[in-house]
């Protein structure tokens, strides 16, 4: 039990965070199936789980506006917090950055056990809410006061699982940044490391940094909702036609400026590993060095440091003066420059490659151009007078989603196929992955570009209706069933990659070797799967992390641990 | 530690350490001594915020070794600096208009 | 399998690792109470009034406060200094200082709160006390925290000094930076909440 339940290896700790993550992405993604079903045919009983949900969400298995509220609000939550930042830095972090770098393990292994279950206990908080008169949180996932102050039950539960979920991020970037600092082995200096360390470190210092202020805001709204303050809450609030008895003398803006100061980084947590990720495989699967490396690595770090001042661009529309609103428009204007730079070097980094459409390839290459609508569809938004128009519509969802779903999750995918052998020694199996990768590139795409034309239309998000109450959106609405169709669609193809996963764990195509994409990072070096303490004799690091194809050399690759011949 | 400690080390940071808390307790009391005035906001928070910055640095210079650590460390610290200013800063400037600031 | 610089440093970066490990967790805590330190600017600054902290506050009793936190500090940087000079009884002493300072401290807030209530002032009656209650209140959970470290080092973590003293020394130079950070909060708290 205390050997794997609480085991300190990073490894095993890694596979914690993916099977967990992987699991609430899952159920984040059904939310959102049921929220879908409602959106093209509101008012129709949910087929098959309707009846199952609950007079209190669902009477006749027909969805009540506060239940859909609820899955908006968790969907957001349990996406973002519970999926993608565990699965992409306590899973895929854990996991291959002390291999990369030559460590025996983390920094500090106790505290990487007690950072999951940390998240663990705030994945339990944030599911058993569903269950507490009133159901889960459904005040968005912003949780914007003075809404989520005068919320249901569920929300005090949100704010202890934010609590429990921020402080497991906290004690794992320490851990991080110390590990990444301090365990590298002989010879790997800063600018040999892989992109995918860098992307992790930089990441790590976001997450340090900017998620303490949301902790303190969240103690705040805690206080507000638990001991009758009025931090957020402003003088003379009415609630149905009663004035509140508070104090008042709060202000709900300070509550957006905590939030987001920790929620516009927290974009770039969800995004960085992912481009670390995609560096790796196009690498890998190019035989070619990637292009641009260090313009990458410098990128990535004035990425990091703009991020913490860009984040009033998610409030433009509350009242802001010309001074702040002039600052935090040119700064996100800047901060796209580094994002360009880090895709166009991806991007270039494929011409003139010998290129293996492997399965992670497939993901990883999609990403590309998915990322790049994604960004480019933000700059509307990231401008205050075109974002007048676009704020709080399906333009929005349409932006973000494109970054972190053929974005980022694709990344993941990617992640999954190209490490599973390392991990399991076996392969996934292809045939199967590649029915998973066109399947879903194309569906993917069938949800979220209709929502651009949703939103420039003029449709408000969050509404348990899609829309149907508005004049204005009456000539788009007939895209909610084409998105939700989509939907299901995507869903479906999922089960390929749940059944590839656990099929090819038992049953997949043994490797030969210890490093069968013939890559050239020091995760490779180690046996399959890699012991406790990962490295069976002592490393050391010769050259970068990506010299493929060398003039002049016999193999296409050469390992970052292979000694020079005399 | 990279710098050998020997007994004559600490004992000279002993002393130091003993000046520093004099320091400390006297611009306790000149800081509770200022208040007394009752000065306007203004120069009240700048006298105060002035005299708590210097007793700050030097708890974090020489009780917490700072003066003597190395770089990386001091980049945490400048970078974790820039960013408690626009903290502080930013949401204070959220009504300001050209021209009012 | 050891994981490698636990207490010798590592070369090119002069650190071992919990040196920056601590740092780091501090940097984290500086933007934790940055985040409350904006907060109180901010509603101080839209409010249409704000008392001063001495109609409310006791500022003796606040002082008295600031002098047993920085006296706990030297005492603290002193449980290391003794290590260093390995003198284990000294550092036992200034160590049982430092806790015993700080239970004072305790003692004294929890008094200044007590009579807060007696006079029916709580967080819910002015964001102004919001704020005090909220920014003291977190300041003496850190205060607890950094009692429970320094006691379990006092008492059953000090059966290290005999088996790994180095270690054991790096471990009260750590726990001696979170707690001089703790202090450091409080010199900003204190003109902060009482004299201004």
């Amino acid at each position: 039990m205390r050997k794997y339940v609480f085991s300190q290896d990073h490894k095993v700790i890694g596979i914690q965070y993916g099977i967990t993550a992987l699991c609430f992405l899952l159920f984040g993604f059904t939310l959102m199936i049921m929220m879908r079903w409602q959106l093209a045919y509101p008012g129709q009983p949910i087929p098959l789980i309707g009846q199952w949900l609950g007079d209190a969400n669902a009477p006749g298995g027909i969805m009540l506006p506060e239940f859909y509220n609820q899955l908006g609000a968790m969907h957001g939550t349990i996406m973002v917090f519970l999926g993608v930042v565990p699965l992409a830095v306590g899973a895929f972090g854990n996991y291959i950055v002390p291999l990369q770098i030559g460590a025996p393990d983390m920094a500090f292994p106790k505290l990487n056990m007690m950072s999951y279950w940390s998240y663990f206990l705030g994945g339990v908080t944030m599911l058993s809410s569903f269950f507490v008169p009133g159901g889960a949180a459904n005040s968005g996932w912003t949780s914007y006061a003075p809404l989520a102050t005068i919320a249901t039950t569920g929300q005090t539960f949100w704010l202890f699982g934010m609590i429990f979920l921020i402080t497991s991020s906290l004690l794992g970037s320490v851990n991080f940044i110390v590990t990444i600092v301090q365990l590298r082995a002989k010879g790997l200096t800063f600018m040999r490391l892989p992109f995918f360390v860098w992307a992790q470190l930089v990441t790590s210092f976001l997450l340090l940094l900017a998620f303490p202020p949301l902790e303190a805001a969240g103690v705040l709204q805690l206080m507000d909702r638990l001991a009758g303050t009025s931090f957020f809450l402003p003088s003379g609030l009415v609630i149905a036609g009663q004035p509140l008895h508070v104090s008042g003398g709060g202000s709900p803006i300070l509550w957006q400026h905590l939030f987001w100061f920790l929620a516009h980084p927290e974009v770039y947590v969800l995004i960085l590993p992912a481009m670390g990720i995609v560096a790796e495989i196009i690498a890998n699967n190019t035989r070619k060095p990637l292009w641009g490396y260090k313009s990458m690595v410098y990128s990535t770090i004035f990425l990091g440091f703009m991020s913490f001042i860009v984040w009033a661009h998610h409030m433009f529309m509350t009242g802001m003066g010309t001074v702040i609103s002039a600052f935090f428009q040119t700064t996100t204007m800047i901060i796209s420059i580094p994002s360009v730079i880090i895709l166009t070097a991806l991007l270039l980094s494929l011409y003139g490659g010998s290129i293996r459409f492997t399965t992670p390839m497939l993901f990883a290459t999609a990403f590309l151009p998915m990322f790049g609508i994604g960004g480019l569809t933000g700059l509307p938004l990231g401008l205050a007078p075109s974002d007048i128009h676009l704020h709080d519509t399906y333009y929005v969802i349409g932006h973000f989603h494109y970054v972190v779903a053929p974005g980022t999750l694709f990344a993941l995918f990617a992640g999954i196929y190209y490490w599973f052998p390392k991990v399991t020694g076996r392969r996934m199996n292809d045939v199967l992955g590649k029915i998973h990768f066109y399947g879903s590139f194309v569906f993917i795409n069938g949800i979220f570009m209709p929502m651009f034309i949703e939103g420039l239309a003029g449709v408000s998000r969050r509404l348990y209706d899609g829309g149907q109450q508005y004049a204005h959106a009456q000539g788009v609405l007939h895209w909610n069933v084409f998105m939700s169709i989509s939907a299901f669609c995507l869903f479906f193809f999922q089960l390929f990659f749940i059944i590839n996963f656990f099929w090819s764990m038992k049953k997949g195509k043994k490797v030969t070797s210890d490093n069968p994409w013939d890559a050239t990072t020091l995760e490779w070096d180690t046996p399959t799967p890699p012991p406790h303490g990962n490295f069976i004799k002592p490393l050391e690091v010769f050259r970068g992390p990506y010299e493929y194809s060398v003039p002049g050399k016999s193999k296409d690759f050469l390992p970052q641990t292979e000694p020079e011949k005399v | 530690m990279e710098e050998v400690h020997t007994l004559e080390d600490i004992k000279q940071q002993v002393r130091r350490y003993i000046l520093v808390f004099t320091a400390l307790l006297t611009l306790t009391i000149i800081t509770v001594t200022v208040s007394y005035f009752h000065l306007s906001v203004v120069p009240a928070i700048i006298v105060a915020m002035f005299i708590a910055s210097i007793k700050g640095t030097l708890v974090a210079s020489y009780f917490m070794h700072l003066i003597s650590e190395r770089k990386f460390i001091y980049f945490i610290l400048i970078l974790t600096g820039v960013f408690f200013l626009a903290l502080m800063t930013l949401p204070a400037l959220h009504h300001a208009d050209r021209g009012l600031v | 399998m050891q994981v490698p610089y636990t207490v010798n440093t590592r070369s090119d970066t002069g650190l071992y690792n919990a040196k920056l490990g601590i740092w780091l967790f501090l940097s984290s805590e500086v933007m934790l109470f940055g985040a409350l330190f904006s907060s109180y600017i901010l509603l101080r600054v839209g409010a249409d009034t704000w008392p001063h902290g001495y109609e409310h506050l006791n500022i003796p009793l606040g002082t008295v406060n600031t002098a047993v936190l920085i006296t706990s500090s030297v005492t603290m940087v002193m449980a290391w200094a003794s290590l260093m000079m390995k003198d284990f009884a000294k550092y036992r002493r200034y160590l049982g200082t430092t806790i015993l300072l700080a239970l004072v401290f305790l003692v004294i807030k929890g008094f200044e709160y007590a009579a807060k209530f007696e006079h029916g002032l709580y967080p819910s009656t002015s964001t102004y006390f919001a704020i005090y209650f909220t920014l003291t209140g977190l300041h003496g959970l850190h205060v607890i925290g950094g009692i429970i470290v320094n006691a379990y080092f006092w008492g059953p973590g000090s059966k290290m000094w005999k088996t790994d003293p180095d270690r054991f020394t790096h471990r009260i130079e750590i726990a001696g930076l979170y707690w001089h950070f703790v202090d450091i909060v409080w010199i900003f708290l204190f003109p902060t909440l009482y004299l201004l």
